[in-house]
């Protein structure tokens, strides 16, 4: 389990003049699932746009798979196997179910994940496939977006926030399709406010706050007043 | 300690102090031209001012209230026609028909505005573009004004501005001169003013304007009218000067709007002084290389789109960036003041930032 | 029956104008940009058509075989190396740059083919026409621009709504940086909308030189008559753009019909009446 996929290392990160991370260091296994908590503006979904390349950085601070990716734009990030279920789902409205899974697919990695898998997957988007993706309830989309980044068959998928705005009987049906997910050898960084929920689903856990790494450690090892003062700073 | 005694607001600082008496100085000179220049220089001189004052306009249109608009050769040319319909069908005297053609300019262009407001962004510029020709082509269906071909100013209207041509030549460089100096301090006025902030604060976000409650509509729609009207006194000056009008000349989207951006772009969009700096070095480039005729013009337009790519704040932009000079004291500044000082500060030189979003 | 026939020909000529209209319908949905410079790119198109045909001894129409690549590319081009640069919240940098190309653009053909009327020549196909009862005579050459305008419209929905670029187009065009994330890079994505633009811009351009003298200034006009097409038919709905066109088309000709001098002056003004009548044109799009 050594394996490192994803090494991000002394990450500084700035909108602008605004500098929101500060020497973020971390490191995902292969097969890894890592939680990463954190108060709202801790940096949680700053760190998320580093990786994907949303925010570029120093190419050197973040090395995907031996190889650095901080200076590359987010289409060849992608391409080299990083998808993100992006916080508020962000469908495409424009297109249908099923286009938006199309362009997920879109930079043609080939693997396990197709159409077809992700409609065995979740069968209800396979009834409203010809539907406009603005026409589904909060959890068909979110089904839409997994399935979305799933099409690109990634080596690393991230999940930002993906219990958001969303009911806790469809939360509960999504966490439990998510080990199916990413049992297939993918790793994965669940970014999540639910603390218990970013726990039970995780390896490792990173707490961010105001943009440094306040905390990290087995998710069955650190303990809730760890988490606490790792959260608060208290 | 309260963090709101440490910091004064100015607006003056000593380079504004520098130039604002600089300025009275130069003022003096222009003001005596008809002593000491020649007719050629008069004339340049004249429309160099009457340029910097359309530059002016449309930097408060484009710049400020973010209104970009390719049609404001609407209003120079009905500014010009109005000035020739006022003094051939009524009689009147140039020097009356160039204020009153400024107030025929505000009003046609509440109606316009009322219209074309419905345009967003880059559709309005090219909705302001369609008014243009609209009364471009109604122009030259007007055929006791010459139609398409235009007409000449009578030599008896010419003649009723001053016994000599001397005089006329003054008369009308000192209105050119009036006007431009008009522009600039009312803008000035109009920007210091909390319509100007306000402005400003549209500019920067719309939204976030929205929801502080200032009616964007109100705020841009008070801006078209006021710079409509000043554009057309300005274009009954730029035909009094020419002495003759045709809707071609009078309408023209080179002239009056292709130039004015140029300016603008140039001298630094959103300043005050950018259209300054921007016309003087519109006129420079122009007397040095207008033999080169239509590579002029590509010339021209290659410094637009660069200066837009590289330095989209202009000349003075990149200068105000470096220095953080202020000519027109303008902007408000937040000074830090030692607490025992308060009240005090005018030597104080200390320059604190904004305090930062975060 | 002179009123008929304005009629009819003002349908065809609004074939022409909803080409003049289609590019820049297609640039705004994928970019938000709205290109100054539009006109005058159909006219570059007519003289590059003229060029060929000139050179070549070959009909202009069969110039586009021709001008409709290159102007593909040069759109290309244009869009990476310049339009990328100024595409942002702010829509002075795009609307200023393209300004300052139009300016460019004129000039430069003013130094090149001179600021002489030209016309390009399409042979015995510019004389034909079909005979209708009650004395009507209609042009082919009008119906072939018409036919040719609404299949090019036609296949311009096709490729938006069907193929895998229109995907990339639209999701581009919903969020930037989602499509980002998707692997596609929005500087192709958007090179390849404004390539797909020029296309049709060069067709356009040599059905303009084919129908009427051009001059190099003559761009700006052809961008405020593609415009006024957009606006009456409703943003980003090419069918619409094709009935402005045509209602454009039928107003200008009205207008002739009752005085020459009112031609163009009829089409601006039923433009300002729809303008104000309905603000969002006669058929927007419902999601738009």
């Amino acid at each position: 389990m050594s394996d490192v996929i994803l090494e991000i290392d002394g990450l500084d990160s700035f909108y602008g003049d605004f500098q929101a991370l500060f020497g973020v260091s971390m490191q995902i296994n292969k097969g890894e699932i890592i939680a990463v908590i954190g108060a709202n503006g801790a940096g949680k979904s700053t760190l998320m746009r580093s990786v994907t390349g949303l925010l570029t950085n120093k190419p050197e601070m973040v090395r995907f798979g031996g190889t650095s990716i901080g200076g590359l734009r987010a289409d060849q990030i992608a391409a080299m196997g990083i998808a993100m279920v992006p916080e508020g789902r962000q469908l495409f409205p424009s297109l249908s179910v099923e286009e938006n899974l199309i362009v997920g697919g879109q930079s043609g990695r080939s693997g396990d994940w197709s159409l077809d898998g992700v409609y065995e997957l979740f069968p209800v988007l396979a009834e409203r496939r010809n539907q406009a993706s603005t026409s589904l309830s909060g959890g068909q989309q979110q089904m839409v977006a997994i399935g979305r980044a799933l099409m690109s068959n990634p080596d690393l998928l991230l999940f930002d926030e993906i219990s958001l705005g969303l009911a806790p009987i469809i939360i509960k049906s999504i966490y439990e399709a998510l080990p199916g997910v990413i049992g297939t050898g993918m790793s994965a960084i669940v970014v999540e406010q639910d603390i218990t929920r970013a726990m039970d689903i995780s390896d490792r856990v990173y707490c961010l706050q105001e943009g440094r790494v306040s905390l990290e450690g087995k998710s069955d090892a650190v303990s809730r007043d760890d988490i606490s003062k790792a959260y608060f700073g208290v | 300690m309260s963090a709101t005694a440490n910091y004064t607001v100015v607006r003056f600082s000593t380079p504004s102090r520098i130039a604002a008496v600089a300025a009275i100085v130069i003022l003096i000179v222009l003001a005596c031209a008809p002593l000491w220049a020649g007719r050629a220089d008069m004339r340049l001189l004249s429309e160099l001012f009457l340029y910097m004052a359309l530059a002016s306009l449309w930097n408060l249109l484009a710049g400020y209230a973010g209104l970009v608009s390719v049609g404001q050769q609407a209003f120079v040319g009905f500014g010009g026609y109005c000035l020739f319909g006022l003094t051939i069908f009524f009689g009147l005297s140039p020097l009356a028909a160039v204020p009153i053609a400024g107030l025929a300019g505000a009003l046609v262009s509440v109606p316009v505005a009322v219209l074309i407001f419905r345009l967003r962004g880059a559709y309005f510029a090219i909705g302001t573009w369609v008014i243009a020709e609209v009364f471009r082509l109604t122009a030259a269906q007007v055929s006791s004004l010459g139609g398409g071909s235009g007409t000449s100013l009578p030599v008896a209207i010419v003649k009723s501005i001053a016994d000599s041509r001397a005089m006329r030549e003054a008369t009308t460089y000192w209105m050119a001169l009036g006007i431009v100096l008009l522009v600039l301090v009312l803008v000035c006025v109009l920007l210091r003013s909390r319509r100007g902030i306000a402005l400003t604060a549209i500019r920067d976000n719309e939204l976030a304007s929205q929801s502080l409650g200032i009616d964007i509509w109100r705020a841009k729609f008070f801006v078209y009218v006021i710079t409509g009207g000043l554009t057309a006194a300005v274009g009954a000056l730029i035909f009094l000067q020419k002495l003759r009008i045709s809707p071609d000349a009078a309408f023209s989207v080179n002239d009056w709007t292709a130039f004015v951006i140029f300016i603008v772009v140039i001298g630094g969009i959103g300043t005050i002084e950018g259209p300054i700096i921007g016309t003087i070095i519109f006129f420079l480039l122009r007397e040095t290389l207008a033999d080169l005729g239509a590579l002029y013009l590509m010339i021209l337009g290659l410094v637009a789109i660069v200066i837009m790519l590289r330095a989209p704040k202009g000349i003075w932009g990149f200068v105000r960036q470096k220095t953080g000079f202020d000519l027109f004291a303008l902007s408000r500044r937040v000074i830090a003041t030692h607490p025992d000082r308060r009240g005090n500060n005018t030597d104080n030189k200390e320059n604190a930032h904004e305090p930062q979003a975060t | 029956m002179d009123w008929v026939n304005a009629v009819i020909q003002g349908i065809l000529l609004g074939g022409l104008y909803a080409l003049f209209a289609a590019g820049l319908s297609l640039i705004f949905g994928v970019m938000r940009l709205v290109n100054i410079a539009h006109g005058d790119l159909i006219v570059l198109a007519a003289f590059l058509g003229l060029t060929v045909t000139t050179t070549l001894g070959i009909n202009p129409l069969l110039s586009i075989a021709i001008v409709a690549p290159f102007m593909g590319l040069l759109g290309y081009g244009l869009q990476r190396l310049v339009l990328n640069r100024t595409l942002g919240d702010d829509i002075l940098p795009p609307l200023l740059v393209t300004f300052g190309l139009s300016v460019i653009i004129q000039n430069g053909l003013l130094e090149l083919y001179s600021a002489d009327p030209q016309k390009m020549s399409a042979g015995a196909i510019e004389t034909a026409s079909v005979g209708l009862p009650g004395g009507l005579n209609i042009g082919v050459l009008p119906m072939l621009m018409f036919a040719t305008a609404v299949v090019v419209i036609g296949v311009l929905q096709w490729i938006f709504y069907r193929s895998a670029w229109g995907r990339a187009f639209r999701a581009t065009s919903d969020n930037q940086d989602i499509a980002q994330l998707m692997g596609l890079n929005k500087s192709h994505v958007f090179g390849l909308a404004m390539a797909l633009a020029l296309v049709v811009v060069a067709i356009a351009g040599i059905f303009l030189g084919v129908r009427t003298s051009f001059d190099p200034s003559a761009g700006p006009g052809r961008l405020i008559f593609g415009f006024e097409a957009v606006i009456i038919g409703g943003l980003g709905n090419l069918w619409g753009t094709l009935v402005g066109g045509i209602i454009l088309g039928v107003c200008q000709n009205i207008g002739a019909q009752i005085n020459p001098g009112w031609q163009l002056l009829a089409g601006h003004i039923a433009f300002l009446v729809i303008l104000a009548i309905r603000p969002r044109g006669l058929f927007p799009r419902i999601d738009g």
